[in-house]
């Protein structure tokens, strides 16, 4: 049994659904980031965990004992807020021992619970201000102390740092992931950012109007996308999506793609693919991430089924560490992303190859993945 | 010299009609304050006056030989009807009646705004519609119905005294304008304290929840330490309009030892018997109003802020 799990999870307001039976589940010192873009519900489904929302059908399951009809305050569970909602009234420590002085605890153990994690969270210069006197980092770091000093047995982060800077953004999510390796805490974390997902999870459920798309580890919801939309939506830059045709030749299955000027260019596919033949001289939308498609020197070598094609090359981003160059085909526009110093020009043609391993394929009508 | 004076004029134009502006706007505020603030001062001059000086002079002179004793005539001697011990019982009668009744009804009207924003109910905008309601109501309406129910609780005030030995407040006049008070004052705390806490953020509500805090922990040391604005604005608006009512205070406490200031003021100024002492008058009229303008100055810049506290989100 998981450490966190819940089952055919419906929420609904009036007759708008806002959870359409949610099932997931999280094994204990789990890591499990929703994500999606807003109005997916993946809020509604953080608070529904901490018990600020009611739930219309299904349960919610820790240590296989619902908490689904528990009152927030019993369901042992810590959360941080977007706002990080720090009371204004009270000082860092007064923030901090709050809820242990709702739980009655005594003055002195909480003066060391809180003196323990202003140590570990380095704020404890900060202890006698008030959260108008702290800078966003700061909050962010007592908002954290307030749900470690309880030490509950799952942490709910709601979008924690979506109110900080870039900079201090990436500080934070290593800091985060540094206290989940080392408290070894059960996490569940809401975000619209998908690298923040990546970085952080042991599972990633990927969320879209109130279903989860897909449910997995972020290896798996890289690489194997389920469906158009986890394909488009995880990563950055964003996988390419392009119409093409199956072609059925003697040697095999090949997809052909458009191309803007000349003959529709035709790659090979791997044999591993067999699901494919039914889709023969039919359309389909053929996937490619932008590093399955490099220049021929950066391609990866243990990979068994490479195709080196001639392109027009539209436009060249210099990133610093990569340089991403534009093309098209199948009349979209196409991110291939190359070494920093490949050799490369707009309005010239380049040899680029195609990592065949890596590309995924969907169906048109139902977005779901073929092969 | 023709290339340096011909930008400058219609800057020198700018300026001298920006001037002319400046002088009929200072000058129109300087007017009205003159008006708004005459009355005061020709209460306050005459207050001090001896009564040969306001009977032979004029009434906008500084006073000649400047007394206080009109003061302390108005408030231990001036005559109440027939009884001449001066204002200062109403005046305490007017603070037994005030305090209560705008501490009940700040607290109410807070508790209601935060039930109305932090734990919505179903048909909560129609609760808070039918509140609003009150505060259009003229107090003229209720003037009779409310003695009636003020009637009844003095029957059954009269019955607990014969059954237990005491009316536990019932049938009390003080006690009667403190109900009344509260019960129309919570329209417009309950307003106040409502737009306040619909910007208050939900998060800290939630935070607290999950914290562990109960409903009314939550009120006690989130909402309330968080509210220090609009209690000053509700305070301040409940505390001059109870002090200044004089309907309700003539209408239930018109008469006997429970009398509030302002039915004891106009008691005061209306005793026929002798002379019109004007000073004592005036200085009884300025006691009167010390109250009000003692919390204004105290707590008045909070007021504009807190105004506009409720009105701009965040």
């Amino acid at each position: 049994m998981a450490f966190l799990n819940i089952s055919g999870l419906r929420k609904r307001y009036g007759a708008l659904e806002i959870l359409k039976g949610i099932d997931l589940e999280l094994e204990k010192g789990g890591f499990l980031v929703l994500v999606g873009p807003s109005g997916c519900g993946k809020s509604t489904l953080l608070n529904t965990i901490a018990g600020l929302e009611t739930i219309t059908e299904g349960d919610i399951r820790v240590e296989d004992r619902s908490i689904a009809d528990l009152h927030p305050s019993k369901r042992d569970i810590a959360m941080v807020f977007q706002s990080y909602a720090l009371y204004p009234n009270m000082t860092v420590s007064g923030n901090i021992a709050f809820g242990m002085e709702m739980r009655r605890v005594p003055a002195e153990e909480r003066k060391q619970a809180i003196d323990k994690v202003a140590k570990v969270l380095q704020i404890g210069h900060l202890l006698d201000r008030k959260p108008s006197q702290l800078s966003g980092g700061q909050r962010q770091r007592v908002a954290m102390g307030r749900a470690l000093v309880r030490d509950p047995k799952l942490f709910l982060f709601d979008e924690p740092l979506s109110n900080l800077d870039a900079k201090l953004r990436v500080d934070m999510r290593t800091e985060i992931k540094r206290l989940h390796q080392t408290t070894g805490k059960t996490i569940v974390y809401v975000t619209h950012d998908q690298i923040e997902a990546m970085t952080l999870a042991t599972k990633i459920a990927v969320m879209k109007e109130g279903i989860v798309q897909q449910f997995g580890t972020p290896a798996e919801i890289y690489n194997n996308p389920a469906n158009m939309f986890v394909a488009d939506f995880m990563g950055s830059p964003a996988m390419n999506l392009l119409s093409g045709k199956i072609l059925k030749g003697s040697n095999g299955l090949a997809v052909s793609l458009e191309r803007a000027a000349g003959e529709a260019m035709k790659l090979p596919i791997a044999a591993g693919m067999a699901s494919l033949a039914a889709y023969a001289d039919r359309d389909i939308i053929f996937g490619i991430r932008p590093e399955a498609l490099t220049d021929p020197e950066g391609a990866d070598r243990n990979a068994r089924s490479v195709a080196e094609n001639d392109c027009l090359i539209e436009v060249v981003e210099p990133a610093g560490s990569d340089t991403f160059a534009v093309t098209k085909l199948g009349g979209k526009e196409v991110v291939a992303r190359l070494r920093a110093d490949a050799r490369i020009k707009a309005g010239e043609t380049a040899r680029l190859a195609f990592n065949l391993d890596k590309a995924v394929f969907f169906d048109p009508q139902t977005q779901i993945r073929i092969a | 010299m023709t290339t340096i004076s011909t930008p400058s004029s219609p800057s020198q134009s700018i300026a001298s009609s920006r001037w002319i502006s400046r002088t009929i706007i200072y000058g129109l505020l300087v007017i009205f304050a003159i008006l708004y603030l005459m009355p005061l001062f020709v209460m306050l001059v005459t207050s001090f006056k001896t009564m040969d000086e306001i009977q032979n002079g004029n009434m906008l002179t500084l006073p000649q030989s400047p007394t206080i004793d009109p003061w302390f005539k108005a408030w231990g001697e001036a005559c109440v009807g027939l009884t001449c011990t001066g204002i200062k019982g109403y005046f305490w009668n007017s603070i037994k009646m005030v305090v209560p009744a705008v501490a009940i009804s700040t607290i109410m009207g807070a508790l209601n705004g935060y039930i109305l924003t932090k734990w919505r109910f179903p048909g909560h905008t129609l609760i808070f519609g039918l509140m609003l309601f009150a505060c259009f109501i003229p107090f003229q309406s209720v003037l009779l119905p409310m003695a009636t129910i003020l009637g009844n609780l003095g029957r059954f005030g009269a019955t607990l005294r014969n059954e237990i030995g005491m009316s536990l407040g019932f049938g009390n006049s003080t006690v009667n304008l403190v109900i009344v008070h509260v019960i129309y004052g919570l329209g417009f705390t309950t307003l106040f304290f409502r737009n306040y806490y619909e910007a208050f953020p939900n998060e800290l509500v939630r935070a607290a929840q999950v914290d562990g805090a109960s409903f009314f922990q939550i009120f006690r040391r989130i909402m309330l330490p968080n509210s220090l604005p609009i209690i000053v604005v509700t305070v301040i608006y409940q505390f001059t309009n109870i002090w200044n009512d004089f309907l309700f205070a003539s209408a239930y406490a018109g008469s006997g030892d429970s009398m509030p200031m302002t039915v004891a003021l106009n008691n005061v100024v209306n005793t026929s018997t002798g002379v019109v002492e004007y000073n004592v008058n005036m200085a009884a009229a300025m006691i009167a109003a010390m109250p009000t303008l003692i919390v204004y100055i105290v707590a008045g810049r909070y007021f504009v802020r807190g105004l506009m506290a409720g009105a701009v989100k965040g």
